[in-house]
Formats: C-alpha cells, sequence, structure tokens
C-alpha cells in the first residue's frame, strides 16, 4: 500500500489523538449521523432489501469460489471488444505497468477518476516518481490533494474537512495547481462546487490520458461499470484519447443481470440515493465514442492472500459503498486517518491486516479497532460479517500460524506484546474450569472487600486504561453462589 | 419445564443481586429454577480477544453441566448472544481443522436451549406484565447484542411498559454501541471513553432516575463513567425493575457503584 | 506481463484449494427471490412515478403529447438563452423546428472538446427510463450521440417517448440495454455529497436537466 502509511503508530494511538480534537470529532459526526438517517429512509424503501443483500452476497461468494474461471472470461472479452488486459501481482507492479503506458503516450499528465485500488498502491506517488502529473478530480480528492492530505472516508475522502476549512484549502492552493479559486470564495458548498468545477473544466478539456478504478466487471461481456456523482468520472472516461482502468481482481462479477442486484445495493448503501446521477459502462472502444486505446489493470496486491483464508476471505465480497463507516461509532470517533490505509473504519480493519499481513504493529492493531457492536454487519450490502472476521484476526495476532502471504504458505509467529494477556487467558480459561477455585477466589475477594479502596480510581497495569475515566463496581459482600446455597436452603425447609 | 439459572461470571462476582432478582422474578412466575453448581463462564472474553481455544473447554462445561436441562436461562444478552452465536462456530472450525466434531455436537446440543431473560419470558412462559411496581422515570439501552445478534426487538421495551407506576423515557441514539466491548474498553480506551461519555449524555438528557439494559457488562461501563463524573442516572440490570413489586420496601441494591 | 498472469491465477488456485475440483460456478446458488419491480404494471402510474423521481432528484419534468416537441425544445433553449445546441445526428429534425435564431451544432468526431464546451445546450433522445430510480439511460444510439455531447453542455434536454421507453425498475432495464454499447445512466443533474455529506446539485455534468417525457399520440 501507499508509503505514506507506514510508520504510522498503531491504531489506539492515533485514535486517541482523534477523540481529542473537537473540530474533527465534530465534523465526523455531523457527516455520519447526516448519512445515516438518509440511508436507512433509502433502504426503507425497498421491502425486499434483504433478499437483495442475499442475492448480492451469493453472485459475490460464487465469483470468488471460481475467481480464476470469471478472470480469464472477462480477459478474453475485453480483448475481444478492443481492450488490453495487464496482470499485476502487486502495488509496485500495476505502478509500473500503468507509468509505462502513459509514458508510452508521450503525455506527463493524466487526469483521474477517485480509485480506490490506486490510492492502495500509491499511484500518484509512483507516477510523480516518473514525471508525471496526476490531478484527482472528485471533489473531495480534489480537497485532500490540494490540502496535502491523505483520505479518510472510502466514499467522501475529505470528511474530516467541514466547509470553512475547504473554502480555505481552494483559496490558498488552487492557484498552485492551475486556475485559481474565485475572488471572496464563500463557504456555500454549491460555490465550492462551482470553484471546483471551473479549477478542473481545463484540465478535462485538454487530457489525453484518463485513469480510473472501476466498481464492477462483468465477465461474460467484459463491460466496465463505474458509479459516480459528479460528472467527473464521465469526463475522464470519455474525453481522452486513452483510459487506464486499474481494477482489484475481487470487482467481478458473472453477468450483465447480475447488476441488477449491485445497481440496487450500492446507490443507497453508498450515498443514500436510489440512484447516483451517472453510472457509466463501456465494453472495449467504441468507433467515435470515447477513448481509443483501452487498458485493464487487473491487481491482486494481496487480495489472493485473502482468498485463501475461508473466514477471511468474504472481505473480499466488498462493493465499497462504506455504509460501514457511517454507521462505525469507532470510526465516528477514531477519524478515517487512524486506520493508517486506504480502507479505514470496520472494512478496513478487517481488509488491510489481509492485503498487508499483520506483522506491522499498526496492522496488528486494527482487529481490535471495534468493540464488537455489529452495526457494520448490520448495514453491509453484501453481509459480511465484520465482527466474526475481526474475532478471527485477533486470532491471527496473538496465536499466529499458517496463513498466506504473497501467495505462500508460512508460519506466522504471535505478535509481540500479547504475552501477559496470553497468561491471563489461560489462568482465567483454567479458573473457570476449576468453579471451586472460582468461588474461593470470589469469597476471597468479596471477604476482603473493607480493604479495597473505596474507589478504585488508578488500577494497576493495562487495567489502568479503564481507570482513566472509570470507576470499577464494589465487590459485593457474598457472590450470587453463595446467596444460593442459602436460598436453596431454605426453600427446601419451607416445602 | 426443567430451567436452569446461568447466572455468568460477572454477574455471579460482582452483580449477585441481579441473579437474586432474576430468581425472585422466575420463582414468582411459577418458574422452577434450579442453579447447577458446575457453571462457570461462557468464554466470551477469551473468543473476542482472538483466544479461542481457551473457549472450547468452556464449550465443552457448559453442554455437560446444562445437559439435563431444557431451558437455560441467562440475565446477559451477551453471554447468551457468545452461546448462540459463537459456540456452533467454535464447532465449525474445529471439524474444519479435522478435529472432530465433538465440540459441533455439543454446540447444537446447547444453543436451542439457551434464552436470554427477557426472550424466555416472552416467548416461553408468554408474558409481558409480570406483576412489577417501580415508580420511577427509566431510560432503556438496548446493548448491542440484545439487539443485533439475538434481535429481541422490543421484548423489553413490552416488559417495560407493563411495569405498574414506571414512566418509560425515550433514550436518544438507543442503539449505538455504549462503549464497553470487553477487551476494547482498555485496549482502545480512548475511543471506549469517549462512546461512554456520549451515551451517558444522552441519558442524563432523558431525565430519567434510572437507566436500565439486560446486561450488566455494558451497564458496568456506562455505571463506571457515571460514577467518575457524578452525573447521571442509577444504572439498574432490568431484572432488578421487574423483581420489584408493592410489597417490596424502598431498598438499594447492596452492590455496584459507590456514590 | 504474462509472469504477472501467471503469478495470480496460479496463488488464485492455490487460494481456493478448498473449493472441490468437480464445483462448478452455477453450483453456488444465487437466490434471486428480489422483486423484478416494486411498482405495479399500470403503464400511468410508471410514467408518474418517473416524473415525481426524476423530480425529487432536481430534474425538470416537462409532459407533453410528441407533436408538442419542437414547441417544448423550443421554449426550453430560450429560457435558458442558448444561442448555440448541440444534437446527435439522428436526432429528428423536427425537434428543433421551432428553435428560431438558435444555432444547431452537429455531434460530429471533428467537433473539438473546446468548440462543446462554448455551446450551452444539448437536445437527446435516450433508449430508456427507470421509473423508480429516476434514470434516463442514454446508450449512443444516432438520436443521441457520443457520450460527450451530452455532459460538457451545461443544460442537457432529453426527450423520453412514453410509454415505450419507460420501465419500471432496474432489473426491468437491463435485459433491454445492450452492454456492448457504452451506456450513460443519468439520475438528475450533476451532484456531489463530498461536503459534509451534504447532496447539493451542480459540479461537472450539465447542471440542468430539462426531461421532456413525451407520450405518444393515439
Amino acid at each position: 500500500m501507499s508509503r505514506t502509511d507506514l510508520g504510522m503508530p498503531a491504531f489506539p494511538r492515533a485514535a486517541e489523538r482523534a477523540t481529542r480534537d473537537q473540530r474533527l470529532r465534530g465534523n465526523l459526526r455531523h457527516a455520519t449521523h447526516t448519512i445515516r438517517a438518509k440511508r436507512a429512509t433509502a433502504v426503507a424503501e425497498l421491502d425486499d432489501w434483504q433478499r437483495l443483500r442475499a442475492a448480492g452476497a451469493a453472485v459475490k461468494n460464487r465469483t470468488l469460489r471460481h475467481l480464476d474461471h470469471y478472470l480469464l472470461q472477462a480477459e478474453a472479452a475485453v480483448t475481444e471488444a478492443g481492450g488490453t488486459v495487464h496482470w499485476a501481482a502487486d502495488a509496485a507492479e500495476a505502478n509500473r505497468i500503468v507509468a509505462g503506458l502513459v509514458k508510452r503516450t508521450g503525455e506527463r499528465e493524466v487526469v483521474k477518476v477517485k480509485s480506490m485500488a490506486t490510492q492502495e498502491t500509491g499511484l500518484n506517488a509512483a507516477l510523480e516518481a516518473e514525471g508525471i502529473r496526476a490531478y484527482e478530480t472528485d471533489l473531495a480528492e480534489l480537497i485532500v490533494q490540494l490540502g496535502h492530505d491523505r483520505p479518510s472516508h472510502i466514499l467522501v475522502p475529505a470528511i474530516h474537512r467541514n466547509r470553512g476549512e475547504i473554502r480555505d484549502i481552494f483559496r490558498r492552493e488552487m492557484a498552485a495547481w492551475g486556475r485559481p479559486a474565485p475572488e471572496a470564495l464563500g463557504d456555500d458548498p454549491a460555490e465550492l462546487a462551482e470553484a471546483a468545477r471551473l479549477h478542473l473544466r481545463e484540465k478535462f478539456l485538454r487530457a489525453k490520458v484518463g485513469v480510473s478504478g472501476a466498481n464492477f466487471l462483468v465477465a461474460e461481456t467484459g463491460t466496465l461499470v463505474v458509479l459516480e456523482s459528479e460528472g467527473n468520472g464521465r469526463m475522464c472516461l470519455t474525453l481522452p484519447d486513452t483510459l487506464i482502468s486499474v481494477v482489484g481482481i475481487e470487482k467481478i462479477v458473472p453477468t450483465w443481470r447480475d447488476l441488477e442486484v449491485f445497481l440496487q445495493l450500492l446507490p443507497r448503501s453508498s450515498t443514500a440515493e436510489r440512484m447516483n446521477p451517472y453510472t457509466t459502462t463501456w465494453t472495449g472502444t467504441t468507433d467515435g465514442d470515447g477513448p481509443r486505446a483501452f487498458h485493464l489493470v487487473l491487481l491482486d496486491n494481496g487480495r489472493t492472500d485473502a482468498l485463501a483464508d475461508t473466514v477471511g476471505r468474504q472481505a473480499l465480497r466488498c462493493i465499497r459503498c462504506s455504509a460501514c463507516l457511517n454507521v462505525c461509532p469507532v470510526y465516528e470517533r477514531a477519524g478515517g486517518h487512524a486506520y493508517g490505509s486506504a480502507y479505514p473504519g470496520p472494512i478496513g480493519a478487517i481488509l488491510t491486516p489481509q492485503l498487508r499481513g499483520v506483522t506491522d504493529p499498526l496492522d496488528a492493531s486494527l482487529p481490535y479497532a471495534s468493540s464488537l457492536c455489529g452495526a457494520c454487519y448490520e448495514v453491509c450490502p453484501v453481509a459480511i460479517d465484520i465482527p466474526e472476521v475481526l474475532v478471527h484476526l485477533r486470532e491471527r495476532v496473538v496465536e499466529g500460524g499458517r496463513v498466506t502471504r504473497h501467495g505462500a504458505r508460512v508460519t506466522i509467529k504471535p505478535a509481540k506484546g500479547h504475552a501477559a494477556e496470553r497468561a491471563a487467558m489461560r489462568a482465567a480459561r483454567w479458573t473457570f474450569d476449576h468453579p471451586r477455585a472460582l468461588r474461593a477466589g470470589e469469597r476471597l475477594a468479596s471477604r476482603t472487600r473493607r480493604l479495597h479502596p473505596s474507589r478504585l480510581r488508578v488500577l494497576p497495569g493495562p487495567a489502568r486504561a479503564w481507570s482513566d475515566s472509570r470507576d470499577l463496581p464494589a465487590v459485593p459482600p457474598e457472590p450470587f453462589r453463595d446467596w444460593w446455597a442459602r436460598h436453596r436452603a431454605a426453600k427446601g425447609e419451607r416445602e | 419445564m426443567r430451567v436452569a439459572l446461568f447466572i455468568t461470571c460477572v454477574n455471579d462476582a460482582l452483580f449477585p443481586g441481579t441473579g437474586r432478582a432474576t430468581v425472585t422474578l422466575l420463582e414468582r412466575l411459577g418458574v422452577q429454577v434450579d442453579f447447577p453448581a458446575g457453571q462457570s463462564c461462557c468464554g466470551q472474553i477469551q473468543y473476542n480477544t482472538g483466544y479461542r481455544h481457551e473457549t472450547e473447554p468452556l464449550l465443552r462445561r457448559f453442554a455437560r453441566v446444562f445437559a439435563p436441562y431444557e431451558y437455560v436461562v441467562t440475565p446477559s444478552g451477551s453471554c447468551a448472544a457468545m452461546v448462540r452465536e459463537n459456540y456452533p462456530r467454535l464447532g465449525e472450525r474445529a471439524v474444519a481443522e479435522g478435529r472432530g466434531g465433538e465440540l459441533a455436537e455439543l454446540a447444537a446440543e446447547a444453543v436451542p436451549k439457551v434464552r436470554e431473560l427477557t426472550e424466555f419470558l416472552v416467548d416461553v412462559l408468554g408474558v409481558t406484565d409480570v406483576g412489577a411496581y417501580f415508580p420511577h422515570s427509566v431510560a432503556y439501552h438496548p446493548t448491542c447484542h440484545s439487539l443485533r445478534v439475538l434481535r429481541v426487538g422490543d421484548r423489553p421495551l413490552r416488559l417495560l411498559r407493563a411495569v405498574e407506576g414506571l414512566e418509560l423515557r425515550e433514550l436518544a441514539g438507543a442503539q449505538e454501541c455504549c462503549g464497553f466491548g470487553g477487551t476494547f474498553a482498555v485496549k482502545n480506551a480512548a475511543v471506549s471513553s469517549a462512546m461512554g461519555a456520549d451515551k451517558v449524555a444522552d441519558a442524563v438528557a432523558t431525565g430519567a432516575e434510572v437507566l436500565c439494559a439486560a446486561d450488566n457488562s455494558c451497564l458496568t461501563h456506562i455505571g463506571g463513567t457515571i460514577a467518575r463524573t457524578g452525573r447521571g442516572p442509577r444504572v439498574m440490570h432490568l431484572a432488578e425493575i421487574l423483581a420489584r413489586t408493592e410489597a417490596d420496601a424502598p431498598s438499594r441494591t447492596a452492590e455496584g457503584f459507590r456514590r | 506481463m504474462s509472469g504477472g498472469r501467471d503469478v495470480v491465477l496460479g496463488r488464485i488456485r492455490r487460494a481456493l484449494a478448498d473449493v472441490p475440483a468437480a464445483e462448478r460456478p452455477e453450483d453456488v446458488a444465487v437466490p434471486r427471490d428480489y422483486r423484478t419491480t416494486h411498482t405495479d404494471d399500470d403503464p400511468a402510474r410508471a410514467l408518474d412515478l418517473l416524473a415525481a423521481r426524476l423530480a425529487d432528484y432536481r430534474a425538470r419534468v416537462h409532459r407533453c403529447g410528441e407533436q408538442e416537441i419542437p414547441r417544448r425544445v423550443a421554449e426550453l433553449l430560450a429560457e435558458r438563452g442558448s444561442r448555440a445546441v448541440v444534437v446527435p445526428g439522428g436526432l429528428p429534425s423536427a425537434w428543433l423546428s421551432r428553435a428560431e435564431g438558435v444555432e444547431v451544432v452537429t455531434d460530429d468526431p471533428g467537433l473539438t472538446h473546446a468548440r462543446l464546451d462554448g455551446v450551452r445546450s444539448v437536445v437527446t433522445g435516450c433508449a430508456l427510463a427507470i421509473a423508480e430510480t429516476g434514470t434516463l439511460v442514454l446508450d449512443a444510439s444516432p438520436d443521441q450521440g457520443s457520450r460527450r455531447i451530452s455532459l460538457i453542455p451545461d443544460h442537457h434536454v432529453c426527450v423520453v417517448r412514453a410509454p415505450a421507453q419507460v420501465v419500471a425498475s432496474v432489473p426491468l432495464a437491463l435485459p433491454r440495454l445492450d452492454p456492448a454499447r457504452p451506456l450513460t445512466w443519468i439520475s438528475g443533474p450533476s451532484a456531489t455529497s463530498d461536503i459534509e455529506l451534504d447532496r447539493v446539485e451542480g459540479v461537472h455534468g450539465p447542471r440542468v436537466l430539462d426531461v421532456i417525457i413525451a407520450t405518444t399520440d393515439g
């Protein structure tokens, strides 16, 4: 994944910082609560939502279990329609392919539609190193690029910025990238959108190369599908002479008909609309309409490692709607940057440790970035049981074991820093499996309760993290089982 | 009908009043309750922290201890959810790992018996008016696992609405997690605390005297936050409200947070 | 290049070792018990729904008989003050017959993007319209032209012929569309939710979308 993400602090520390940023908390709370209510309304309009959800999950399961078959089918169809298909095993290979294709056109700049895959591979930086400038054209990506910032949300990468901050970024930075912001630009969203329209139009009209991702790739027809709102996608997909689309191998759906499921699930889950303003579908190239050259780069970059995990595999069903981010109480307070990858929120917490492994401390901390409240699973349009995968990945962190990394089966060691926890869990299991010892411990705690401090304000060791903000309940005079023994005896006498 | 109470380790050690209330309530409704002493913990905290293998002996114990009973009633949404959702998973994984079907069989026996308290009252006993009297204003926090894993729906609210004298107050953002999440509360203490503070703010805004839930782990978090800040309603397990009758002297339970 | 291909395919096959060799893709069941449509069969109600849903996303809807199209088109162009309009080569010529004093630019590969950027309006037909979602689908047929002409001008007038071109739902739309053609699905004017997840209309695509729903005579 992108280089800027490496060396990030583990999730808890970054999240802790975010919780103290009152403006960030306010921005995220406002945005996520706005979309939550709208999504619920959009979904409630369809009384067959759960059936669509089941169908969506099943279509993706079918695809994943026969991924090689569908990829070969898609490759043949795209080639037949005049496109060229490239395969990239990792981010570096994908970036090399794209840079090479751009260079061959003789161009030094590209316009980009928002694409999670190229965010993941760090394509912009790789192109920059080759002397090629990539212009992001999605409004939120533009805000991020102009602000020298990092995306913090899948759908709305600048969700951490409010209108005032966006106005300041536009005023300050637009001139260095092209057409400056209008004099006296205000913070009305419509005004800000207008400023982006003016700023980007000259770039769209002169661009010779466009770079995109895709929401879906239909295997039987070789058709690519991009859903968007602003029209920047249509600009990038239709005006340039050359179009390069970088698409994760899990984006495949088997048939044209399967789109009837996803074109209902995705807009309502994502922007809470019945349908997003623009969807473009294309198959290879078309004479006299749109790009004359089309390149499809199929990206692995850890996806096959996730595929090899029969529990974690379901994360590859993800259609990047971001509904799970919008309902997540942890995301709402930690913000997207704390997740340290292109994929923040609950889906990021299960995708990143599978795509990158759990050797980096940040990646190993992600499976714990959840209270397991289950709100993400409930809204997921393809029914990914995110809590189940989180717990599964926690096991991988604490126990290590056999996993697939870069396509090879390897055995990983348990992550560092869990020895005390492991010992405590073993001890607890032993105690719980020996009720007499458990009862003795409970009684001891009860009988010594007068010796406990009147308020447990500072606990030792890791428990201190609890006592920093919360009291512990007082130990009662006797455990339940002692009361039960007396109760039963008394009852026996009565009867 | 042979009914066993699964008290859960947290309630046994820290909240025996919830257990006493559950027994009182069930016996008042004519249920013969038994408490098999061999029970201990469902293993939720181990499982959810990634120690699946440490949970397996607890599954075996659970299945063995409760084998003679028709129903296992528990006043904890998350422990009921652990058994119902994750015990079958423990079995499946063991099968997938080539370790045989023993755990899967034990899980299949244990799972259908388990009822969270409000499920047992409404579905098995068929009651919503349990004859309780509690003349106080109360807000109800649904707790995540009751809400989204067990899907208890409005059962707790129906029970509360039937309590004489009780004034139910609506809790804003009720479906949001309180931020407990077991070891999450310690591993991501800052986010957990922020969630807890927001939950308490919503509870305070109801103006209710009591915040209740059917899960003491969540109430430990919410109550611990309230005790620290000194501002907020008293927290109580739902069972303790349902157990109260007009005959009860207005007494406070002995355990809980020192205020 | 072929290196990457072999590597990826090899990894996939190893990753799927748990899938029985005899399993075929269609052995993985896909339940299709969701609805084909959420609307009843009455074509009049589908039309009303289409109009309502288009309007809900800030498209401006105009309903008329087919013979009124030329007058409506002329009014809409005049209203925007359009002095030039781009049209696809196969647009029924009658549609612009009433637009006096408006320069008509015909879609053509020789037309530069910059020239197109100087044209305020575009008039097209469509392949079909989806009532439930308020969506117009253009498939680059002769009466719709290349994709860019309905993109660069700021004002799009799209004519839907009812009831023939109106379907109730997405599942009913897909079988009528040819995936080999480049398709553009349009639901309202361009919009964004990128600022505080609040929807505002009008970014890069046409900021004004006029939809004429023309009912076939007789």
